[in-house]
């Protein structure tokens, strides 16, 4: 006969961790089952947590001691042609401010300080043990196949990340969609703290967050990003899969790392850095669209594997619809506990939870945002009218200079003025 | 550009699984996919297409995202996470 537990989470990732932290907070006997190492030795963020979204679902004094990097007070974006960058820096008293904004962290050393602040609220966390199916009691979910055991429980919590085999056997969820889902690299390059602080203009303890988009990826949808660690700097590329598998010509994904690094405006950036760690993940981008069944009986989907994250090409964010959906199930399945009722229509007040919060509502406000930037011409035409713009503006050549709004407005109609453009434009108000 | 991959992987910690977590039909890889999507879009180079015309898989470099099976359209490849504790062991993240 296998144990049994009120509740088990499948994964120790940010969603699966918060669920467990409020079950056990609540009294409920709860397990969670990681298959790497220890927690986070199988997770990959950016990575940057914004913090505001995610904070009504803590204690005050939750994030207290909690291993940030660095807090996010410089915000940059930078629009790049193939031989020149526009860059647009915001920084802002309220990005400065406590509490913060948004941090930058990493996912091995912030998933382990969770785990032991879910330990010691009382849940068990077991590493090593990998869950490779679900048991069932007809359609009803029982407990899951791991690799030492089966354990039986009330309710499963499905936190096994954006691939999400669980949910697909529990045929919550449809084939993927190459589509949805954008492939992340990643390398942490090593960098003495002053020499952060120095090149980014931040003081100690304080950060910078770095966008790129434009040639790049050559069309394709996704771009570049920078976050500031203590004394090491995140870099890295994502692209849309689907982009990807079908740009011409053919770019290898080794490749992307590289060409990032090339760009003149990363590479003073990284200089004399030392490259500890090379990532890789794929990135749920697919919105309301990709959303699988969020219940099911005896089962609850919460984080990546429910494809929560939302991209908007200026903020990139899915740790905290990750944090906050695993306490909104949480929160069902603590009344689901006093009812006893653990059915599919019972474990549905998740879903109200979640429409009534951020996590859906945000899915649901930006969920055209996709169309907007699945379109090549934000990479190519549009990036490249701003460098152009800016070039003409600040070259001096030998010849005497036109009036500079004569120039700047020409440039602008050659690369907005057309009915692409228009509809550009006007995809974007949607938004 | 051709990369080489394998000093960068070299910078990760592994724990080698003895058994491939992957696996390939190759009857179905050579019939249906004449695109071989797994041979550009994995990020380690876990696949290579060989002068045989097979894929041939090195499964200990695999950085565990999971590209290969969304890009494989043919349903050729069989991928599941490794066994507990093995495979890549992120020290950063």
């Amino acid at each position: 006969m296998a144990d049994k537990v009120d509740v088990l989470v499948v994964g120790a990732g940010l969603a699966g961790l918060a669920a467990a932290y409020h079950l056990a907070d609540a009294g409920i006997e709860t397990i969670v089952v990681e298959r790497g190492d220890y927690p986070g030795s199988k997770n990959v963020t950016g990575g940057r947590l914004y913090l505001n979204p995610v904070r009504p679902f803590f204690p005050v004094d939750f994030w207290n001691d909690a291993p940030f990097e660095r807090a996010v007070v410089k915000e940059k974006l930078t629009m790049l042609s193939a031989r020149a960058g526009t860059t647009v820096e915001f920084s802002s008293d309220a990005l400065r401010a406590e509490p913060r904004h948004s941090c930058t962290i990493l996912r091995a050393k912030f998933d382990q300080w969770l785990a032991d602040k879910v330990s010691e609220k009382g849940a068990f966390i077991i590493p090593k043990n990998k869950v490779d199916d679900l048991i069932f009691d007809g359609a009803r979910v029982v407990g899951v196949k791991a690799t030492d055991s089966e354990l039986l429980a009330d309710v499963v919590v499905v936190a096994d990340g954006a691939l999400s085999f669980i949910a697909e056997k529990a045929k919550l969820r449809a084939h993927r969609d190459p589509h949805h889902y954008a492939l992340g690299v990643k390398e942490i390059i090593e960098l003495p703290a002053q020499t952060i602080q120095d090149r980014f203009g931040v003081r100690e303890g304080e950060g910078a967050a770095q966008l790129f988009f434009g040639s790049i990826t050559d069309g394709m949808v996704g771009g570049g990003f920078l976050y500031t660690n203590r004394e090491s700097i995140s870099l890295g590329m994502v692209v849309g899969i689907e982009a990807l598998m079908h740009h011409d010509p053919r770019i290898e994904a080794p490749e992307l790392m590289e060409i990032l690094k090339a760009r003149p405006e990363v590479a003073p950036l990284i200089d004399g850095g030392n490259t500890v760690e090379y990532s890789a993940h794929v990135i749920p981008e697919g919105g309301i669209a990709m959303m699988p069944k969020l219940v099911g009986d005896g089962i609850i989907v919460v984080g990546d594997a429910a494809g929560f994250g939302l991209n908007l090409g200026i903020t990139v964010r899915g740790m905290d619809f990750a944090l906050a959906s695993g306490a909104l199930a949480a929160r069902a399945i603590k009344d689901a506990k006093a009812k006893n009722d653990f059915s599919a229509a019972s474990l549905s007040a998740y879903e109200k939870f979640l429409r009534d919060s951020f996590v859906i509502q945000d899915l649901q406000t930006f969920g055209g945002m996709m169309r907007v930037l699945d379109n090549p011409r934000m990479y190519t035409r549009y990036p490249e009218t701003i460098a152009n713009i800016f070039e003409k503006l600040f070259w001096l050549g030998d010849t005497p200079k036109e009036k500079l709004t004569a120039t700047a407005l020409r440039e602008a109609m050659r690369g907005f003025g057309n009915l692409d453009a228009l509809k550009d434009a006007f995809g974007l108000l949607k938004v | 550009m051709a990369v080489n991959i394998k000093p960068k992987l070299g910078l990760n910690a592994y724990k080698v699984d003895a058994t491939s977590h992957i696996a390939i039909n190759h009857e179905i890889c050579k019939t249906k996919c004449a695109i071989k999507f797994c041979a550009f879009v994995c990020p380690a180079r876990v696949y290579t297409l060989g002068a045989d015309g097979l894929i041939h898989i090195e499964h200990d470099g695999c950085l565990e995202c999971g590209t290969c099976i969304i890009a494989c359209r043919s349903a050729a490849l069989t991928w599941h996470y490794p066994t507990a504790g093995q495979g890549v062991q992120y020290r950063f993240g």
